[in-house]
């Protein structure tokens, strides 16, 4: 669904991507791993159009070059930003409106509403209150919901459990791994290994804006380097 | 106690026109970063426009439709000629870039037109005093407070009713966040321009409306206090635009009408200190921008 190649990103002097290629098959999870820096987020804001970047990145055959943001939101890539990024002084309504406004006509825009809400109950009872007022855990959820709204083939998520408690965060997992029992398709960048390795079909560790390590999680997993540095082992 | 009603009444008519105008700068300031001082200059077209539908013989009503339809196309003319090619410039440049657009159309009007003011001959019935109780007020000044207050009701309504508006809202917070939500860079910020318009538009007809004449440098002191008035207001804040310019309003009249006459010439003075005052008591002004997320 996604192939990625030779993808570089460089801001100023500074390479954060450098020939980078990956592979994300329809209904899998791939993980992309690595600590800080190692360039995770720059792949994520490159293949979502808000970073300039070179290489080749297509999806669904077709190529990304020269699109908009915008224009690939509409090509069926959602994006869950780092660090939430919902509009705190909009409403919960308001939030998941905006995820959808030009997917779908007013009256669809509304069922899916409804079925957010449904799904994340917390919203619904909250629909009326301003995002920023909400815990670090419903921002998430919401940032999520949010994202679906626009019904998208492949989610892009960025961190997803930064920041939160470990139980919220277990709720994030869950969450996410049934999103691909749906059929959604994921690009998972965390910082949590262990419970990325969990959930995911394949992993990739990246270091100082190269692969490290690739392959199944269990390879992944078994990998000494991952041992190490991530697993504790 | 007449006098102060009267002085009360046309305090909140210059101020509402601040505050429109302060808006207009505000809606394109929480999106694009971008003062734009040639914000001004649009309030200008719309004065010729309303000038000359009136000197072919037109009726006032017209004149002031397409006036404010000039104000809109000149706004968003302003944003696809200069302001487009320039976008994810730096402040600096972008402020330079509206002076430089706010200089180009006073000269082409001072050179096309004429460098002193022309007058604006509008129907007695709207440059006449109506009785409102027993304080004797000028219908400019009624009719200002009415206008304002219908278009903050209009705007607040686009705002939150309507996608592109709660969109712009959202710009204002992370434009690219916005731009992931698949919606248009392009068609948010031409809607910010065209509501800049439409509201320096209004305020320009009650500016001219109460003054009866145009000339090329009518908008550079009202943009200048609606500018005043934003920082007052909260930089990037709509409601703190709306409170600096009733705020900017209220001081300078009240100043003008009841200071003591030996010290008359320094009301400027004292409300730049009150401004001042606010600012050091308050530095991110009356009622701030929306505040980041939580962690």
């Amino acid at each position: 669904m996604l192939d990625v190649a030779s993808l570089k990103v460089r801001y100023g002097a500074i390479e954060a991507v450098r020939g980078l290629d990956l592979s994300v098959g329809k209904g899998e999870i791939v993980a992309l791993l690595g600590a800080n820096g190692a360039g995770k987020s720059s792949t994520l804001a490159a293949i979502s159009g808000l970073a300039h970047w070179s290489g080749e990145i297509v999806f669904d055959g077709q190529s990304l070059q020269g699109h908009s943001p915008e224009a690939i939101t509409r090509a069926g890539i959602g994006l869950v930003p780092e660090g939430r990024r919902i509009f705190a002084g909009l409403t919960v309504s308001e939030n998941l409106l905006l995820g959808g406004a030009v997917h779908a006509p007013p009256v669809e825009l509304r069922r899916r509403a409804a079925r957010m809400q449904e799904r994340f109950p917390i919203l619904a009872e909250r629909r009326h209150q301003k995002a920023g007022l909400m815990s670090g855990g419903e921002q998430q959820m919401l940032a999520i919901a949010r994202a679906l709204m626009a019904e998208p083939r492949l989610l892009l998520m960025d961190e997803p459990s930064l920041g939160l408690a470990p139980q919220v965060v277990e709720a994030v997992f869950d969450l996410i791994a049934s999103l691909r029992d749906e059929g959604i398709t994921i690009l998972l960048v965390e910082q949590n290994v262990p419970m990325s390795l969990d959930i995911a079909d394949h992993a990739i560790v990246l270091a100082q804006g190269q692969i490290s390590v690739r392959g199944t999680t269990k390879e992944v997993a078994e990998s000494q380097a991952v041992q190490g540095a991530y697993l504790g082992h | 106690m007449e006098v102060f009603v009267q002085q009360t009444i046309n305090a909140l008519s210059l101020g509402g026109i601040y505050a429109l105008l302060a808006l207009g700068l505000a809606v394109v300031f929480s999106i694009v970063r971008l003062i734009n001082f040639a914000h001004g200059e649009v309030m200008t077209v719309t004065g010729y426009g309303i000038w000359f539908i009136l000197l072919s013989g037109f009726p006032v009503g017209l004149a002031i439709a397409f006036g404010v339809m000039a104000a809109v196309a000149a706004s968003m003319t302003m944003e696809r000629v200069a302001f487009r090619q320039m976008r994810g410039a730096d402040v600096t440049t972008l402020l330079i870039t509206s002076f430089a657009l706010s200089q180009i159309i006073q000269v082409v009007f001072q050179a096309g037109i004429s460098a002193r003011p022309v007058a604006v001959i509008l129907p007695g019935w709207l440059t006449d005093s109506i009785m409102i109780g027993s304080v004797r007020v000028g219908m400019v000044s009624v009719l200002s407070i009415v206008v304002v207050i219908v278009s903050l009701v209009f705007l607040r309504l686009v705002l939150t009713r309507s996608v592109t508006g709660i969109a712009m809202r959202a710009a204002a917070e992370d434009f690219a966040v916005v731009r992931l939500m698949g919606i248009s860079a392009n068609r948010i910020i031409a809607t910010a321009f065209a509501i800049s318009g439409i509201l320096a538009g209004i305020a320009a007809v009650l500016w001219v409306a109460s003054r009866g004449s145009v000339d090329p440098l009518m908008g550079a002191i009202p943009v200048l206090k609606a500018f005043i008035a934003t920082v007052v207001g909260g930089l990037g804040s709509l409601g703190g635009a709306v409170v600096g310019g009733f705020v900017l309003g209220v001081v300078e009249v009240y100043l003008q009408a009841f200071l003591p006459e030996d010290v008359l010439p320094y009301r400027d003075a004292i409300a730049l200190s009150i401004i001042v005052g606010i600012l050091v008591l308050r530095p991110d002004g009356l009622l701030p921008g929306v505040s980041t997320n939580r962690s």
